[in-house]
């Protein structure tokens, strides 16, 4: 079967999973809900500084999200060890990763499509006009996030600390492109608001090397 | 009645080790099991049967040696390459999803592996484990007995030519057990390759062709002759 079927196939299986016990939206989207109203209080929302610290504060509630969406990616499949199930099903244990990253971008997308409106109303930013750019932006943070994400999980599942271990290896390996998100969203949301090309550039640039290290080395990482 | 299977395929142990820092789970083991025996891995806890189970399947690499499948078709004797060997794996944990029914599970399973009419294929197993009735209930709602049906339906969904067993019988009852033995011995008459690890004699292990019985992560009796065989089974859990 191909890779993009077993990927396919087992992409309906996480959002089913997930749609069913509803765990992980519930608890991110308000746990991150409640982040953006705290910092919100720190300071004047009419002021040009909601403008200019808004788009950090919102990856840092992205990050919290992705936190707690990455952790239980690869622990649920310790439980029944049904990884090893599905490494002996799948033709390519790569379709284990395309698949876990490809729901994890969708939850997190879902999450910050729902937050936007929250954002844009307590920071009093307009976001209609730059709608696709930041929803294109989303996407690749989304995408370099989860790839990045969904690897560092299925190292961390199997350690002995890994509630530990997660966070302790995601912040750094994020940090580029947390700052090149945020950077192009800062300008997305200017008073007069321009696309940061470099910072695009830099987005798809990530994606494409951590997709393609993951593609090449995945493997070695779902061995126990 | 099972059908024979596409390609009888045999597996090689060369000289497998396996080390986790200082600690020998198996040392240096060499075995040839032929196309279509049903062999019993025997030993105490922590002999190495899992370990070695686990290295056949593929899910964890020797530290040393090698383990390889072969395999000839039966019309042409053609050798097959390993890697189309995919063997069927009961291990101890159930590898099967709470959150899923014992359907979706099936069908998750059986759509991976490209089984043709999966909804098919699934619902005469359903049928066979007498799991027709719950097959719509979450994996999570059903017994220990249920779930290692579930477990077993899984690793069989493809009738496989290599079947690993971890102590299969954990969980079932009575009437589980006499329908494993049906099952495995109908593999078996079909040309499966059985290797399983047991506690004990049971109906089981009465259909083993051979005996190996492991110690310390060493192969410490190999025999295929009836009182030697049962020695080595009735010796499996001490």
């Amino acid at each position: 079967m191909s890779l993009l079927a077993n990927t396919g196939v087992l992409l309906g299986k996480e959002l089913k999973t997930e749609f069913r016990s509803r765990e992980l939206l519930t608890t991110t989207i308000i746990f991150v809900i409640i982040v953006l109203v705290l910092f919100s209080f720190t300071f004047d929302p009419l002021s040009d500084e909601a403008r200019r610290f808004g788009s950090g504060l919102l990856w840092l509630a992205f990050l919290f999200a992705a936190s707690l969406m990455l952790q239980p990616c690869f622990l649920r499949e310790q439980t029944n060890d049904t990884l090893s199930a599905l490494r002996l099903s799948v033709s390519d244990p790569f379709a284990i990763f395309l698949a876990k990253l490809a729901a994890n971008t969708l939850f997190l997308m879902v999450t910050e499509l729902l937050l936007l409106p929250v954002f844009a109303v307590m920071y009093s930013v307009s976001v209609v006009g730059v709608l696709p750019w930041l929803v294109l932006v989303f996407f690749l943070g989304s995408l370099g996030v989860s790839i990045a994400g969904t690897a560092l999980s299925s190292i961390s599942a199997q350690a002995r600390m890994r509630e530990l271990l997660l966070p302790l290896l995601l912040l750094p390996m994020l940090t580029p492109i947390l700052i090149a998100s945020t950077e192009v969203t800062a300008a997305l949301l200017d008073r007069s608001p321009y696309v940061l090309w470099k910072g695009i550039g830099f987005l798809v640039a990530f994606d494409i090397v951590f997709l393609t290290a993951l593609w090449l080395f995945g493997e070695y990482l779902l061995e126990e | 009645m099972t059908p024979r299977v596409s390609y009888p395929a045999g597996i090689r142990f060369e000289n497998v080790e396996k080390r986790y820092g200082g600690l020998y789970a198996l040392r240096r083991v060499s075995l040839d099991v032929a196309p279509g025996e049903c062999v019993v891995l025997a030993g105490r806890n922590g002999s190495g049967k899992t370990t070695l189970l686990r290295i056949a399947a593929r899910l964890v690499r020797p530290s040393g040696g090698n383990v390889s499948y072969s395999g000839s078709s039966g019309a042409s004797g053609d050798e097959k390459p390993s890697d189309r060997v995919r063997p069927g794996f009961v291990a101890h944990a159930t590898m099967v999803y709470d959150e899923l029914s014992a359907e979706e599970n099936l069908l998750l399973f059986a759509r991976l592996q490209g089984v043709e009419r999966p909804k098919e294929r699934v619902a005469a197993l359903l049928e066979e484990v007498s799991l027709t009735e719950r097959r719509r209930s979450l994996v999570r709602t059903f017994s220990r007995g249920m779930r290692q049906r579930v477990a077993i339906a899984r690793a069989i969904l493809t009738q496989p030519s290599v079947l690993l067993l971890d102590e299969p019988v954990t969980g079932l009852d009575s009437q589980g057990i006499a329908w494993l033995a049906e099952t495995l011995r109908g593999m078996r008459n079909a040309g499966c390759t059985l290797l399983m690890s047991l506690h004990g004699e049971s109906e089981i292990s009465a259909l083993a062709t051979r005996g190996i019985r492991l110690d310390a992560g060493s192969v410490v009796d190999d025999t295929s002759a009836g009182a030697a065989m049962s020695a080595v089974l009735a010796g499996a859990g001490e």
